[in-house]
């Protein structure tokens, strides 16, 4: 009871913004004189004052190298190291611990499963199914997988509001189908993916299902083993967390059957000059010294997420989406590319004459940081015919009056192309 | 409104905006095009040269106001002129847009209005776009030449 309780109360408490903004200290800034309003954070997320404060604590206090040493502090920094995958396994809530690898990025994670899951299961003339709403990271390393083994890039369509057309992306599944690699949450539009129903049918032919998670994880609760999916890929930076961390999720068995990505150190058990011994899950995957504070800090910035609650944090920002959609409709001229039904905290839009990059010129002179151009999605501009969209992406500590500050900003944009 | 957006945003540049001069596609010309992938702008220069002299200067494609105004200015700007003198007129226009904000600007006609440009210097890419497609045209360059 006391759990259920527990629950309940954070679902109904709001979120306290103003608290949260007291822990991101880049936030108290103020750009060209005006209070930073930042609204890039599907770019890449701010970061609150633990998480800063780990990554120096890291370094003045922690500093050795992992699974190598017997000293003191090696042994510091491999218990913190391993602690986060642990961290990162209760976050996604996956099974084992060996089935956290910690890569560079949603980028490479992705690019991990296209040379080793794919590049050992994928033949002349099978297919690859992706979706119109595809991050280029998502649709290059399949393309070049496909490229060189004489495979093809099979695309799920979208309608014009953003959304996958299921039933299109049934009638593309077949006895050909290798693998689908979805994104959960599109970085351009917003659209939250039904994932689940993705996944289901992929599976009901037995196809594996890699899904994108780089844009959701920090936006609302993901459960690798209740979505089902084979892989789940995410990026550190978009999560409060440092660049140049992130994971990928993939079953254990899917892992031990996949051959290395990069080789070198750790992830190996011996090595002579005729042969050489992987090591055991998920180290044959973690080639080199790898970024030890960036995984430790990554713990640190999803313990913050947690703490704060990720449901709290996504009705916070639906309720911001709801008001910022109203209140961009109102201006004259502007137009919201992206308005599916299921849609996290994105707001992309175009304004009538004004080329998105001036959008962006004019707004940052008012503080205003939004993201301008395509997004890394230019086949998704294309289907929309727009060069570009102005894109503003919200998140935890994102307030109604940042949201009134880019409403006004715009009326500049407005008042300078008149 | 802020001052040095007034600078960058002035009257000419806007009116180049709206309606680009010298936009439309040249037959039988020398032609390059000029791409910036970082915010997806895309134009087209054609150029007539005859006895070494740049008899027009077109182009088409899309892009922001900066880019656009500049590529419109441009092809008026090298009409009559030698590809050596054009190529010369490129490097002064590049030292003014990327010249710190508080030195002098060089009296380049029509051209100085972009000098608002140096304030930014993220868009100094939109407002040499046009000129480096148009240095591959003049060179018969048939690729896509990119700021990046």
């Amino acid at each position: 009871m006391t759990s259920l309780t527990a629950i309940s109360a954070q679902r109904t408490t709001p979120l306290d913004v103003a608290a949260v903004r007291q822990d991101f200290p880049i936030l108290r800034q103020r750009v060209h004189g005006k209070p930073l309003v930042y609204l890039d954070n599907a770019a890449t997320t701010q970061k609150p004052q633990a998480v800063i404060d780990r990554l120096v604590r890291y370094y003045t206090e922690d500093n050795g190298n992992v699974h190598r040493g017997v000293h003191w502090l090696s042994e510091r920094a491999t218990d913190a190291y391993e602690e986060a995958r642990d961290i990162v396994r209760r976050f996604l809530n996956a099974a084992e611990l060996r089935e956290i690898v910690f890569v560079r990025g949603t980028t490479e994670a992705i690019n991990l499963v296209a040379q080793t899951y794919g590049r050992t299961h994928v033949g002349a003339g099978d297919e690859i199914v992706i979706s119109t709403l595809e991050h280029h990271s998502n649709i290059v390393p399949w393309q070049l997988l496909c490229e060189e083994k004489g495979a093809r890039l099979r695309v799920i369509p979208i309608s014009d509001s953003g959304e996958l057309d299921l039933d299109a992306y049934e009638k593309l599944l077949s006895d050909r189908t290798r693998l689908v690699s979805v994104v959960h949450v599109s970085n351009a539009l917003g659209t939250i993916n039904p994932v689940d129903e993705i996944i289901r049918l992929a599976h009901r032919r037995g196809i594996p299902v890699l899904v994108d998670g780089a844009q959701a994880v920090a936006h609302m609760k993901v459960d690798v083993q209740a979505l089902g999916c084979d892989f789940y890929a995410l990026s550190g930076h978009k999560m409060l967390g440092p660049t140049g961390i992130g994971v990928l999720y993939a079953t254990s068995s899917l892992l031990e059957a996949m051959p290395p990505y990069q080789s070198g150190g750790d992830m190996i058990r011996s090595v002579t000059f005729e042969r050489t011994l992987f090591n055991t899950l998920p180290y044959k995957f973690e080639a080199g010294t790898p970024d030890i504070s960036g995984a430790i800090v990554l713990g640190t910035a999803i313990g913050y997420l947690t703490q704060v609650g990720l449901d709290r944090i996504a009705a916070h920002e639906h309720e911001l989406l709801e008001y910022g959609t109203d209140a961009l409709s109102r201006i004259p001229g502007v137009r919201l590319m992206g308005t599916a039904k299921e849609k996290a905290g994105i707001l992309s839009f175009v304004v009538d004459g004004v080329h998105p990059h001036d959008i962006g010129t004019i707004l940052d002179r008012e503080g205003v940081a939004i993201r301008t151009g395509h997004h890394c999605c230019q086949p998704l501009m294309h289907r929309l015919a727009v060069p570009a969209t102005a894109r503003a992406s919200l998140a935890l500590y994102n307030t109604r009056e940042e949201i009134d500050a880019l409403a006004a900003a715009l009326g500049n944009v407005r008042e300078v192309f008149a | 409104m802020m001052s040095d957006l007034q600078e960058l945003y002035q009257e000419v540049i806007l009116d180049h905006n709206r309606r680009p001069r010298n936009f439309r596609a040249l037959d039988d010309a020398r032609k390059a095009e000029g791409y910036n992938p970082l915010c997806g702008d895309r134009l087209t220069v054609y150029l007539r040269v005859e006895d070494g002299l740049i008899k027009e200067a077109t182009f088409q494609g899309s892009g922001c106001a900066i880019s656009k105004a500049s590529a419109s200015l441009m092809t008026e700007s090298v009409r009559g002129k030698t590809v050596a003198e054009a190529e010369a007129l490129f490097e002064r226009f590049h030292r003014t847009v990327t010249a710190s904000p508080d030195a002098p600007v060089e009296d380049l006609g029509k051209l100085s209005v972009l000098a608002g440009v140096r304030q930014f210097p993220v868009r100094v890419k939109c407002a040499t776009l046009a000129w480096y497609a148009l240095r591959a045209a003049a060179e018969a360059r048939e690729d896509v030449v990119s700021t990046e």
